[in-house]
């Protein structure tokens, strides 16, 4: 299980000290799908980033199957069966598609399971598995190499960061049929940030998080249909304001 | 013949364990160590020189020729002057390496000039691996110059590798693609370390029509080490020419590029792109998240950049 208590993280900006996430606290268990939404620049990579230890919180506690890893390196954390997929993932001059996946997956694989991560990602294997991953690739095209490589580690917490950016219909298509497998079959606990209403429907749990704060969590019944009157009436907000 | 040392510095600059196939020279401390020829393949020494003719008949069908250099004793100032003639319509695969095994403290120092003569339709893989070890105060220093004429529809892919070990390069390489259609492909990867200097200097004249160069350099800088690099590129005909310069820089290390292209005809089209940066945070925690140290990190994206 993850528990998240009171975590905070502050960072200097230009103007003074900004509060990125503010007392945030959150248990996920074990084997469930959660989603966390909520506006642009609401927190949620922060936190996730927190989780995995890439960002270090300026208050509060994580811990993990009773541990606490708050100051743990990500190194640790990462084996202790927590991966995190980047929104924005790196390239690597020189690396080939197979060396990543190897790498995430820790052992020697055969060519067979890098292929099947890769299909299992909407991506035709034959075509990626000897290509660098660098700037020759597509957005997306990196972005589902990004998801693979969460799925060859196997992780206990999988942790993906808006896999749905950038991707096409039909990738996106088998990756939720990914991610429901997963799920179905009790695979990994799945944390999800996103904005599709596809991967929201999903989820066994929402999470709202707007301004650095949780700002309200329930099932897809509860939650869904509070979203969608609230960015109605800030459309029409929208509006009034530019009518000023 | 050769001791343990010797052989263990062949290995690392010509992949070679015992005397393999092919034609193949050793040249050990100054003197002809080993050398066979082949039916195709024919070396010889020079007599007005040190060095050694290389001449492989037209239509030769993928052969290799090893050539390497070895030098173990300290204090040792080698010159050698290496002549390819290479036929027509020849397939060959040449690898060259220079190891210096140094644990004197005298400097010791190997200059290779290597000009190759190639001919209409020929294709060439030229392989230089160049290594340094011993503990001695003395220094490895390694002037390679090479020197290129392409035929007609010759093509040429030259790889050149520095890993470590090397106190002091200077390397001169000039290609002069003058038969229409041919193609020059040059890959030069380069790691400095300590206070190591490494300086890499390159002409391209671009003289037959429809002829082609391509230069991909990359290179590490760690610790006090310093590199340079001066990539030029001239188009006189209608030509394609692409120069990239790829840095890694570390530590308190310094890097210079400066790549140059000069077009003296319209139809010339030539481009050159040069970057020099560290290795992006990003980088090496995603490496991180999926459970390497950063140590790890860095050396899988080094072993990756420099294959
Ligand atoms: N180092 C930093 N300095 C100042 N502000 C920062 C820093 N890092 C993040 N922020 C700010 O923190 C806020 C939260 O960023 P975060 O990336 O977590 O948002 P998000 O919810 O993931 O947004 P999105 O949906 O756009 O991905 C943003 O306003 C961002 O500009
Ligand atoms: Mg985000």
């Amino acid at each position: 299980m993850l528990e998240i208590k009171n975590l905070s993280y502050r960072v200097e900006g230009e103007d003074g000290p900004v509060d990125i996430l503010k007392n945030v606290s959150l248990n996920i268990e074990d084997k469930k799908f959660v989603v966390i939404t909520g506006p642009n620049g609401g927190g949620k990579t922060s936190m996730a980033r927190a989780i995995m230890g890439i960002y270090q919180p300026t208050g509060g506690q994580i811990l993990w199957n009773g541990t606490d890893i708050t100051n743990l390196s990500v190194t640790d954390r990462a084996r202790m069966g927590i991966s995190y997929g980047f929104q924005q993932p790196p390239r690597f001059k020189g690396m080939k598609v197979r060396d990543l996946l190897t790498v995430a997956a820790g052992e020697k694989i055969s060519h067979d399971q890098a292929c099947s991560y890769l299909t299992k990602v909407g991506l035709c294997a034959r075509d990626y598995i000897d290509r660098d991953v660098d700037s020759s690739l597509s957005g997306g095209e990196v972005k589902r190499i990004e998801i693979a490589t969460i799925l060859a580690r196997k992780s206990e917490l999988m942790i993906f960061d808006e896999p749905e950016a950038g991707i096409d219909l039909w990738s996106f298509a088998r990756l939720t049929e990914t991610f429901k497998e997963i799920h179905d079959k009790k695979e990994a606990t799945i944390l999800i940030i996103s904005h599709q209403e596809r991967i929201i429907r999903l989820a066994d749990e929402i999470v709202l998080i707007a301004g650095g704060s949780l700002s309200d969590r329930g099932t897809v019944e509860e939650i869904y249909p509070k979203i969608i009157a609230d960015t109605v009436s800030s459309c029409n907000m929208l509006e009034v304001n530019n009518k000023c | 013949m050769l001791n343990d040392i010797q052989k263990h510095i062949l290995e690392m600059v010509a992949d070679l364990k015992g005397t393999g196939e092919g034609a193949i020279n050793i040249r050990s401390d100054g003197q002809k160590a080993f050398r066979r020829n082949t039916e195709n393949i024919v070396i010889e020494s020079k007599t007005d020189k040190d060095g050694i003719d290389i001449r492989i008949a037209p239509h030769t069908h993928q052969e290799h020729v090893h050539i390497p250099v070895v030098v173990t004793e300290s204090g040792r100032k080698d010159l050698v002057y290496n002549d390819f003639y290479i036929g027509d319509y020849a397939d060959v695969t040449i690898v060259a390496g220079c190891g210096i095994h140094n644990c004197g403290d005298c400097d010791s120092e190997h200059n290779g000039l290597h000009t190759f003569h190639v001919g209409k339709f020929a294709k060439v893989k030229y392989t230089e691996k160049h290594y340094g070890d011993g503990e001695g105060s003395g220094k490895r220093i390694l002037n390679p110059q090479t020197v290129l004429y392409l035929e007609e529809g010759a093509s040429v892919t030259l790889e050149t590798t520095q890993i470590r070990g090397v106190d002091d390069t200077k390397r001169y390489t000039k290609v002069v693609c003058q038969g229409p259609n041919s193609e020059i492909i040059v890959r030069e990867n380069l790691l400095t370390h300590n206070d190591q200097r490494a300086d890499s200097e390159m002409d391209i004249f671009l003289n037959g029509e429809d002829s082609k160069a391509q230069v991909i350099s990359r290179s590490v800088a760690q610790d006090n080490s310093t590199q340079v690099f001066y990539p030029r590129v001239e188009g006189n005909c209608k030509c394609f020419g692409h120069v990239q310069c790829d840095a890694i820089i570390m530590g308190s290390s310094k890097v210079r590029a400066i790549p140059e292209i000069t077009c003296n005809h319209v139809d010339a089209s030539l481009i050159h792109e040069a970057a020099i940066g560290r290795i992006a945070g990003e980088q090496i925690l995603k490496l991180m998240t999926l459970g390497m140290t950063p140590e790890e990190a860095e050396a899988k994206i080094l072993e990756g950049f420099l294959r």
